[in-house]
């Protein structure tokens, strides 16, 4: 009752689940047979339209959400995804839009986007914002390629970027596309880098400093008057990776900081649902030096109408099709105007209010490896339960059985066996207090019945997978001619 | 206030004092008294549901959706009709609020859902192996042509089709921007709308690292992409295909079969609305011996502890939080939402309705083309199409915003894109347009001369 084969695997030849009406036209002549499809769509399902509302209905049913669950997946920002949000980026005049419709037909939609980069501009304090980037590392992507255009049009090919050991992935390999040099920086033995730090690694080969604030770890950088200018002295610009945003809405802007470029990611701080892993929408914002840089098209205003131009000699191109995720951005404003500046600021308080609550409940069980005051979110490590044989990806697991999703585990790499908690702030006293309370069991379990921890999770359709066989043996598809199905069940 | 944080006071009181702190100001004292001070928001006051949804639907008011006005637009993005079906899934909360799926033991309805989605893309693009997406169609061909790079190290000539999309031509460039040792190199377009072979054959060489042509290309010309793929392969290159309008491939010969290496799409059309342009969301697939060069997530078929059949993200060590600067891509969120959109949208049409549905789309623009040839208005290419042609309409191409104005949006003029085929038009007609409004189509094409004075010429 629980099996749900996969789509391909139902139905029964010759069935048809969405008719669609016969063609007209039949003296039309084909394609040249040598241009026709050779396969006949060979392999494609035959299954009927309630065998497909079934098969997906009871795939969803075997997700976790953050709709359904606390999902304190850290640096991810699952806070609650406003359920209006998805009726406004229905309605016709914004979902049923084709980008290239003349701007007169599109001045609700044109005006909507001005507004959002206003938005984000007064949250971030920065001059300018482009809404084209599809993600955060899709944002970090332009962010570096804004910078070697500025470091360009000064005649300076600095060849280096400086990110800290605490940083997400997608810094170094973000500015490895972009042709840098990656040169790792250290943080100290509070978890924070420091300016002496960075002025020791910084010098004229150096374009950037891609910073995180707070950093991975959820505390505020600081020394970031000192680290900024150690950059800037030199002439190097900071890059700002937001995802961390909803720690300090109102708290402190990255213009002041002394941050040159950033990006937002609105499906975490702006509650876009993040869809399973996207789509998610990575604006980025820069100062009045960056913006002739800033990619094409531009949205500008003239005699009391928005049109998109092209015209911009300087810029980096287009980075996709057309000029951002729309259905995000709509989200991602609707949210922003709900809020106000008001309640953008109360979220975060409420944020960082939420994550020090499950840190001062959790603290005097988990090992917290860096006991500096932290902001939206926290991380412990399993160094307490080692004795045990008992490790984060246990706990992890065993999380799921208390019906919680798991935490990031394993990362920020600063931190041996890491457990990352981000709560946010939509989350009530009582449910922290439920996660708190799995989590303090845990511990205990891994003392009094440690096998029942590392061989969780009991309670999930199915147990821990073995994601070894799958990296060494790769089954990345159904095949018609060889189906196959090493667990024998189906 | 806002109505999303659900503390009282009663709560605040309690967890301050759990804290051991006095106020919840008291928890950013690491922050600079000089930031804090200077950090209040510019904005106002927030709405209530109500408010907003007013202030919203006179935003979504002022702007034209295809249902009101008859829209022949496609150039990259296209009106099909969506199943009921297709939405009311992608509003389960279950997919639309998880995440990337790191813990697969709650995960395995995206895992699943995704895993199908790798084998619709592989199926549709005739290639063995596929991604579980990446962001669109354009920013899919820019990283097939990083994995290009990373197959044929030591290659430094990119030759992209001019007839390719503009702005998937200009996406690619900017990919490049950072990267050293590549140039790209234009292939022109024929009289009859297909690109150049010979042309191309004429520059190809040993410093060639790949070619890239769009399948349908810009003009709905249905390239020989066969021919192109065996010049390519001649000199020791890779053949990229990027397909925007993803219903072709249920009626023209796929990338796979053509002698295609890798082959992307834009999936927009199968089950997502037009939405200004995105989301979409990229498909992209190539042959099995170079998986380990792929770009972005993998999810692969595994078992349980007690042996039964899973899924779960896999050959990660390709990937960013692993590899960090040596990843072949800095992709982490893709488009997930939107594969599980496309795989819907396939599973419900099916073999057959798939295979009909681009029949339709073909036949009606076909007609279409017909009937604007007979009332004079001619086909600016002869090359075979799909659901999208050109005509040469230079007076109704003049005229083009104000009869947008009017009602009728008929196709983009390409003369934006390419000065040399100014006043020329390309339309795209599919299973939504009516017969009215391809009268109104040809009522503004064939006789253009009123709109053109109320533009004021």
């Amino acid at each position: 009752m629980f099996d749900e084969p996969l789509i391909f695997e139902r139905g029964s030849p010759g069935r048809v689940g969405w008719p669609v009406r016969a063609a007209a036209g039949a003296g039309v002549a084909d394609l040249p047979a040598d241009l026709r499809r050779e396969d006949e769509l060979a392999g494609m399902p035959e299954v009927s339209e309630l065998e497909v509302l079934r098969h997906f209905l009871r795939l969803s049913q075997w997700n976790y959400s953050a709709a359904t669950t606390l999902y304190p997946l850290g640096s991810c920002t699952m806070k609650y995804n406003p359920v209006v949000n998805e009726e406004l980026a229905r309605l016709p005049g914004f979902a049923a839009l084709h980008p290239l419709v003349p701007e007169a037909l599109a001045q609700g939609a044109l005006e909507l986007l001005a507004a959002l980069e206003a938005g984000l501009a007064a949250v971030s304090g920065l001059d300018a914002v482009c809404l084209q980037p599809a993600a955060g590392a899709h944002g970090e992507l332009l962010g570096m390629l804004l910078v070697r255009a500025y470091h360009a049009d000064r005649g300076q090919a600095r060849r280096r970027v400086l990110i800290p050991a605490s940083a997400h992935g997608t810094n170094p390999a973000s500015a490895t596309l972009c042709g840098y040099e990656v040169t790792e920086v250290a943080v100290d033995a509070r978890g924070l880098l420091t300016a002496a730090a960075v002025a020791a690694a910084m010098d004229e080969s150096v374009a950037a400093l891609m910073i995180t604030n707070p950093n991975t770890l959820g505390l505020f950088e600081r020394e970031i008057d000192g680290i900024t200018a150690a950059v800037h002295t030199q002439g190097g610009l900071v890059y700002l990776d937001g995802a961390n945003l909803n720690a300090i809405m109102g708290i402190a802007k990255p213009a002041d900081m002394g941050v040159d470029v950033m990006q937002f990611n609105l499906h975490k701080t702006f509650s876009t649902p993040h869809g399973g892993g996207g789509p998610g929408a990575g604006p980025v914002a820069v100062r009045a030096a960056l913006a002739d840089y800033l990619p094409v098209p531009r949205l500008v205003r003239g005699d009391g109408v928005l049109k998109w131009t092209d015209d911009a000699p300087k810029s980096v191109g287009r980075l996709r099709a057309f000029s951002g995720n729309f259905g995000v951005l709509v989200r991602a404003y609707a949210y922003l105007a709900r809020l106000g500046g008001p309640g953008l600021a109360e979220a975060t308080r409420f944020a960082v209010l939420n994550a020090n609550y499950l840190r001062a409940r959790l603290s005097g069980t988990y090992h917290l490896p860096y006991d500096t005051p932290s902001l939206h979110e926290c991380v412990f490590s399993d160094g307490c339960l080692q004795d045990y044989d008992v490790h984060t990806l246990d706990v992890a697991k065993r999380l799921l059985d208390y019906g919680f999703y798991a935490p990031t585990i394993y990362f920020p790499l600063v931190v041996k066996g890491a457990l990352m908690i981000e709560p946010t702030e939509t989350e009530t006293k009582e449910t922290l207090d439920r996660f708190a309370d799995a989590m303090l069991a845990i511990a205990e379990e891994a003392r009094t019945d440690p096998a029942r921890v590392r061989e969780a999770p009991h309670s999930t359709r199915l147990a821990r997978l073995d994601e070894t066989r799958a990296a060494r043996r790769p089954v990345l598809r159904w095949w018609p001619e060889r189906p196959s199905n090493p667990g024998g069940s189906a | 206030m806002s109505g999303y944080s659900p503390h009282t006071a009663r709560d605040i009181a309690a967890m301050l004092e759990a804290i051991g702190v006095g106020s919840i100001d008291d928890l950013f004292a690491d922050v600079p008294a000089r930031l804090r001070a200077r950090a209040a928001i510019a904005l106002p006051e927030g709405m209530t549901e109500p408010e907003l949804r007013r202030h919203l639907g006179a935003l979504a008011a002022r702007n034209a959706d295809a249902a009101g006005a008859a829209v022949f637009l496609g150039a990259g993005a296209y009106p099909h009709w969506v199943p009921a079906v297709v939405d009311q899934i992608l509003l389960r909360s279950e997919f639309a609020t998880a995440y990337t799926p790191y813990q697969p033991e709650v995960s395995q309805g995206t895992l699943q859902a995704t895993f199908e989605f790798q084998t619709f893309s592989a199926l549709l693009l005739g290639l063995e192996v596929a991604s579980a997406s990446l962001y669109d169609g354009a920013s899919a061909t820019a990283e097939a042509v990083l994995m290009a790079r990373r197959l044929r190290p030591g290659r430094r000539v990119v030759w992209l089709a001019r007839a390719l999309h503009p702005h998937y031509r200009a996406t690619v460039a900017t990919y490049l921007r950072g990267l050293g040792g590549v140039e790209v190199r234009e292939v022109p377009f024929g009289a009859d709308g297909r690109t150049d072979l010979g042309a191309l054959r004429a520059g190809l060489g040993g410093d060639t690292l790949c070619l890239v042509l769009g399948y349908p290309n810009v003009f709905g010309v249905v390239e020989h992409v066969a021919l192109f793929a065996d010049a390519v392969r001649a000199v020791g290159a890779l053949t990229i295909t990027a397909t925007p309008e993803a219903l072709a491939l249920a009626l023209v010969r796929s990338p796979g079969a053509s002698g295609v290496d890798i082959a992307v799409a834009e999936g927009q059309s199968f089950g997502l609305p037009l939405s200004y342009g995105g989301p979409g969301v990229g498909l992209f697939a190539t042959r099995e011996r170079f998986v380990r060069s792929m770009p972005g997530r993998l999810v692969g078929e595994t078992v349980d502890a007690r042996g039964r059949r899973g899924y779960v993200l896999t050959l990660a060590t390709r990937e960013q939080h692993i590899r960090r600067e040596r990843a072949t891509s800095n992709i982490c969120t893709n488009q997930a939402l939107c594969a599980l959109a496309v795989t819907v949208y396939l599973s419900l049409l099916g073999r057959h309705g798939l295979a009909s549905l681009a029949r339709a789309n073909y036949r009606a623009a076909h007609a279409a083309a017909a009937r604007l040839e007979a009332a004079g208005v001619p086909a600016r290419f002869a090359g075979p199409f799909f659901n999208e042609f050109v005509v040469r309409a230079p007076a109704a191409a003049r005229a083009w915003e104000a009869a947008a104005q009017a009602g009728v949006v008929a196709g983009f003029p390409l003369g934006r894109w390419y000065p040399e085929l100014e006043g020329s038009l390309v339309l795209c007609v599919t299973e939504t347009h009516t017969p009215e409004q391809v009268d109104r189509l040809i009522g503004v094409l064939a006789a253009p001369a009123p709109a053109a004075r109320a533009a004021g010429g």
